[in-house]
């Protein structure tokens, strides 16, 4: 106790020293308990909300979903082994994000493929769902972040990925092409930056999944910003007629095109009355 | 027509007024009859002089309208300038200006028709062909000249020059076959190998970054082509062009392998050529779920859980596989070249 220890000429320490110092013990032990209450407090509180928001996506989940995928989400197995409605454990935040936001989810009606119509639930609802179904596997792919949807990439860089990666299925205009067996790949003009980066992470349907080691969150981010400059940037060339490339060129060409000239060669031929 | 002659033995007639000579055509005993020129049609504009009239005012407006067309053609090409920077501008100025020269061309044609057709004389005429063979007297003519220049010319009888021009015409094609032997060289065992080969990395598709086998998750595709491909070579795009691969992840479980092909994919982790057998499209349309990979050009489809076979289409043969492994880095790469040459088939099918 050295505080309290006479100093070699005898001498008291100031009267006060023994105050100031339980006055600084009390500021540093208070101060880091308030600190430590303050850099906790919103952790456990945002814990409590998520808890809430899960349970609440549960109680959704359940109502709206459950049907085909299961109570537990495990989707179901036909006697054959085969996975006939898929199972929600692992798709994560994202994948719900997209299927509900984009209003393929709930599905209407079993087809080739699942179709876009209105949205069924709300943003929060949505958010909830997602909740949920990231609380089954912790592991599974997240909303992602703002920053890689803000649209100011590099659109050269952009143009080419997607012409190499996604153009072969979705038009190197983003209009969209057929698959086989009445699926096919949707166009993209007007899909929110959003879901065009889920889609890319999760692979909804028959859509292969871009992981971040084959397309970097940069890459998505200048694909993303590709499709939007495109959107901005209607053809110069003339009218697209959609976009879709020869098929619809040709069509147009013989039918309406060598119909007129047909029509025109008609009424040369013809007598005048 | 006085000089007619007379028609060739055997051969029909075929009008009543001209003997024609039929040649080698066949004259079918059934034929149908000519049904003759249809009779005379009286117009409007031939019987009504304010018809005529109303025609009349027709072609110059047609014709006024052609001088508007043409006019607004002149005024758009200034009212729309075109940029050297954007290309809205090009869209704009192209638009217009080629509906107002339209307009002026086609309103020029159709008062032109709409003259003929209204007010110009309207009665039928029939002119008949002339015949193909000469008269004697022209055939006679013609022979009498031939022989004259023959015998001017000297041709058959200086046999010196005719044979000497007989030599050089022989001559003169050789140097050809030089000229166009150099359009070669011959494709030699370019149509049967690609850049592929033992230890070559599998890369990513435009930028070239090596990729670990753990990095192609289940349901994933990737665009590659081997490392060894460098834009600065003359022939990158040839070699790009053959040697494109789609590497993709599946369940290993899914996978059906053929005894011969074991070994060939790492992990689940398959390669095949992108290049269709049929004509040689990319075929990258992979769906995911049914593992069918799609030709768009022809609808070949191809199942890649059972070593790429043809299930629809026109293409008849699978794609080939490339077969990979990962080196002790853990990045993908080629355990050879492709066993088959890639792309459309022909003739021989040995890669030697």
């Amino acid at each position: 106790m050295s505080l309290f220890r006479r100093n070699v000429n005898g001498a008291r320490r100031h009267p006060m020293a023994a105050v100031a110092v339980i006055a600084l013990g009390l500021i540093v032990s208070g101060g880091g308990y308030a600190a430590a209450t303050a850099a906790v407090h919103p952790a456990s509180n945002s814990t409590a909300a998520d808890t809430q928001l899960v349970a609440e996506g549960k109680k959704l989940f359940l109502g709206n979903c459950a049907s085909c995928h299961g109570k537990n989400a495990a989707g179901e197995v036909d006697a054959n082994g085969k996975q006939v409605f898929p199972t929600l454990i692992g798709v994560g935040a994202a994948s719900v994000d997209f299927q509900v936001g984009t209003g393929r989810m709930p599905a209407q009606a079993s087809g080739p493929q699942m179709m876009k119509k209105t949205v069924q639930f709300t943003d929060h609802q949505i958010a909830a769902l997602a909740a949920y179904v990231q609380s089954l596997d912790p592991t599974g792919p997240t909303v992602p972040d703002a920053k890689w949807l803000d649209g100011k990439g590099d659109t050269t860089r952009g143009g080419e990925l997607f012409r190499i990666n996604c153009a072969m299925c979705h038009n190197a205009a983003g209009a969209g092409g057929a698959l086989t067996e009445g699926k096919f790949a949707p166009g993209l003009n007007g899909v929110k930056e959003r879901h065009i980066y889920e889609a890319m992470i999760t692979g909804p349907q028959n859509m292969p999944v871009f992981s971040d080691k084959n397309l970097s969150p940069d890459d998505k981010r200048d694909i993303i910003s590709y499709l939007k400059y495109l959107e901005k940037n209607p053809s110069s060339g003339g009218y697209e007629l959609a976009n879709l490339g020869p098929v619809v060129e040709g069509l147009f060409a013989w039918i309406i095109a060598l119909g007129l000239l047909v029509l025109i060669t008609m009424w040369l031929a013809a007598k005048s009355n | 027509m006085s000089d007619k002659p007379k028609a060739i033995k055997g051969a029909a007639s075929t009008s009543d007024e001209f003997d024609y000579s039929a040649g080698l055509a066949v004259i079918p005993a059934d034929k149908i009859a000519d049904p003759g020129l249809e009779p005379h049609h009286v117009r409007m504009t031939d019987k009504s002089k304010k018809h005529e009239k109303a025609a009349a005012r027709q072609v110059a407006l047609l014709f006024f309208v052609s001088i508007i067309g043409s006019a607004a053609a002149l005024v758009i090409y200034f009212l729309f300038p075109l940029s050297t920077t954007e290309f809205g501008p090009v869209r704009e100025n192209t638009f217009w200006l080629g509906l107002a020269i339209a307009l002026g061309t086609l309103a020029l044609g159709i008062g032109a028709v709409h003259w003929a057709k209204t007010l110009m004389p309207a009665a039928e005429q029939a002119e008949a062909r002339h015949q193909t063979r000469g008269s004697e007297e022209t055939r006679a003519r013609a022979v009498e000249i031939i022989k004259l220049a023959d015998q001017e010319s000297g041709f058959s009888r200086r046999k010196l020059i005719r044979r000497s021009l007989y030599t050089a015409l022989a001559f003169f094609p050789l140097p050809g076959i030089l000229v166009f032997g150099d359009l070669g060289p011959n494709p030699g065992s370019t149509l049967r190998h690609t850049k592929w080969a033992k230890g070559v990395r599998l890369v990513h598709d435009p930028y070239g970054a090596p990729i670990k086998a753990s990095d192609v998750t289940e349901g994933s595709v990737f665009h590659v082509v081997p490392e060894n491909i460098d834009p600065e070579d003359h022939d990158y795009l040839e070699q790009k062009a053959k040697a494109a691969v789609l590497l993709v992840g599946v369940n290993p479980e899914d996978l059906t392998i053929a005894p011969d092909r074991k070994g060939w994919d790492y992990d689940g982790i398959v390669a095949y050529s992108k290049i269709c057998t049929h004509v040689g499209c990319p075929v990258a349309l992979f769906e995911q779920d049914t593992h069918h990979l799609l030709c768009p050009c022809h609808q070949s489809t191809f199942d890649l859980n059972k070593g790429c076979e043809v299930i629809f289409g026109p293409a008849s043969r699978p794609l080939p596989q490339l077969p990979i492994t990962v080196d002790a880095e853990g990045y993908l790469i080629a355990q050879s070249d492709f066993h088959e040459p890639v792309g459309p088939s022909f003739w021989d099918r040995s890669i030697n």
